[in-house]
């Protein structure tokens, strides 16, 4: 139940889907011009990673993995087809996006009408397949927790977009300088939000002890270690699934 | 230029200022964002893009009269989907460190906007050739803004250029540091990336100002 908890309130805070990952640009500043219309895409969001995550999952889990076939037989266990992962989460998610499309318009034409052309779009919005990527590659250990993951981190991108959107509604009545209208003061404002974000870091991680000792192993796991959202995930991750990790990356490099 | 014509001269000329997929065109922001903090990741991403925007823009072009309007949108994604492998495979062979660092990333190219925009807006329309110099101008002025924010950020926030020191060493105190430079760690976080890339903006938007937009 922890780690529910735990996975729940790092998904929308510390690792936000748009402030420490960026992911779901496109859409968050294309369609963040009105409330309501942020509303509706973050909805839409929300209810397809919670869909198609837990569904990744058990794509990764019985198809995908180094030995996910063994429920074959005991002569399928050395298969790897993690190399496929990409084209079956996309394949996935186009598919899922198309069916909610269909069910949704037969079962509620309002919720249909509200999401309107956003459900198509966000096939092709990364923070879905990030979500997916990501849940693979943070090797994320239950179905309960992958969905518990998908939903949560769909409401964090609901909050940044529905937040950049409220902001943009009122900067439209203040004096910006004008090559900044726009776009160039939504980034920025983006920008100062991440910052904000970034002092959820210190919510999680039970102490600065444990979080010095695995800042130690990560700078000896990548030593490229200027990555800083993926070293500040990593950080407080314990120390066994590093080592799990390193067993993977020896085996690949094999 | 014999090689091209004024046209399609164009097609690479106009996506690296005017018509900048970026900072115009609002596409393709996801990935640009994450992983500029070094120099290195940003070409690396440039070049992936460039191979998997060249090509794909070929092949949907090639497609173009026999993709079946309904679900082009499954057939786009799964040629990204296909040369992103490639690309991921090779990364992993050849430059395992670099892969690590761009992590789930590359596999975030198939839903990078710039590609599907393209594929919907030119290859869709328009023959191989022309597709193709589509692909490699946009592909371009993608890669630019990539390499300008690693850039910035590289040598403000780790005092580095493509890993190598440029001002010294921080630790010993030689080069600029001996005078009290200190490096910039604001430079290193992911929000900062959105902030160099407005300023960016700002110094396009005022250089020309009819992309101004409205309020």
């Amino acid at each position: 139940m922890l780690e529910h908890i735990e996975l729940f309130f790092r998904s929308i805070f510390i690792d936000n889907m748009v402030f420490a990952v960026f992911l779901g640009m496109c859409s968050y500043l294309a369609v963040s011009k009105k409330v309501a219309t942020a509303v509706g895409l973050g909805a839409a969001v929300i209810f397809v990673l919670a869909v198609t995550v837990p569904l990744n999952w058990l794509l990764d889990r019985y198809l995908l993995q180094e030995g996910a076939l063994s429920w074959l037989g005991p002569e399928y266990a050395d298969y790897n087809l993690s190399f496929l992962s990409f084209i079956l989460f996309i394949a996935t998610i186009a598919t899922m996006v198309q069916l909610v499309e269909i069910v949704v318009e037969k079962f509620s034409p309002s919720l249909y009408n509200s999401l309107g052309i956003f459900l198509p779009l966000i096939a092709v919005n990364c923070a879905i397949l990030g979500g997916s990527l990501f849940m693979q590659s943070r090797q994320i250990e239950t179905f309960g927790l992958a969905f518990n993951y998908g939903l949560s981190s769909g409401i964090g991108w609901f909050l940044a977009i529905l937040s950049i959107a409220a902001i943009r509604e009122k900067i439209r009545y203040s004096n910006v300088p004008a090559p900044l209208r726009g776009l160039g003061i939504t980034f920025i404002i983006t920008g100062l939000m991440g910052i904000g974000f970034q002092s959820f870091g210190g919510m999680l991680t039970g102490g600065d002890d444990a979080a010095e000792e695995a800042q130690e192993t990560v700078i000896i796991e990548t030593p490229v270690e200027e990555n800083n959202d993926a070293s500040k995930k990593e950080i407080t991750e314990n120390n066994s699934e590093i080592d799990e990790k390193e067993i993977s990356y020896n085996n690949i490099k094999k | 230029m014999a090689l091209l014509s004024k046209k399609d001269a164009n097609l690479i000329k106009d996506p690296l200022a005017d018509n900048n997929p970026i900072t115009i065109q609002v596409l393709g922001i996801c990935s640009a964002l994450a992983i500029t903090a070094e120099l290195k990741a940003s070409v690396v991403m440039a070049i992936a893009v460039m191979f998997v925007l060249g090509v794909g823009n070929v092949v949907i072009s090639a497609m173009r009269n026999i993709i079946p309007s309904k679900i082009r949108i499954i057939v786009q994604l799964i040629v990204v989907a296909t040369l992103v492998i490639v690309v991921d495979q090779v990364l992993k062979a050849f430059a395992y460190p670099l892969s690590k660092t761009l992590s789930v990333f590359v596999g975030l190219i198939i839903t990078n906007c710039i590609i599907m925009g393209r594929f919907e807006a030119f290859a869709l329309g328009n023959g191989l050739w022309r597709s193709f110099l589509d692909g490699i101008g946009n592909s371009l002025g993608y890669g630019i803004i990539l390499v300008i924010v690693g850039f910035f950020r590289e040598l403000l926030g780790s005092g580095t250029l493509f890993g190598y020191p440029v001002f010294g060493d921080p630790i010993e105190k030689t080069g600029l540091y001996a005078f009290g430079y200190e490096n910039n760690g604001f430079m290193i976080i992911p929000p900062a990336a959105l902030i160099v890339v407005g300023i960016i903006i700002w110094v396009q938007r005022t250089r020309n100002p009819a992309l101004v937009e409205e309020n």
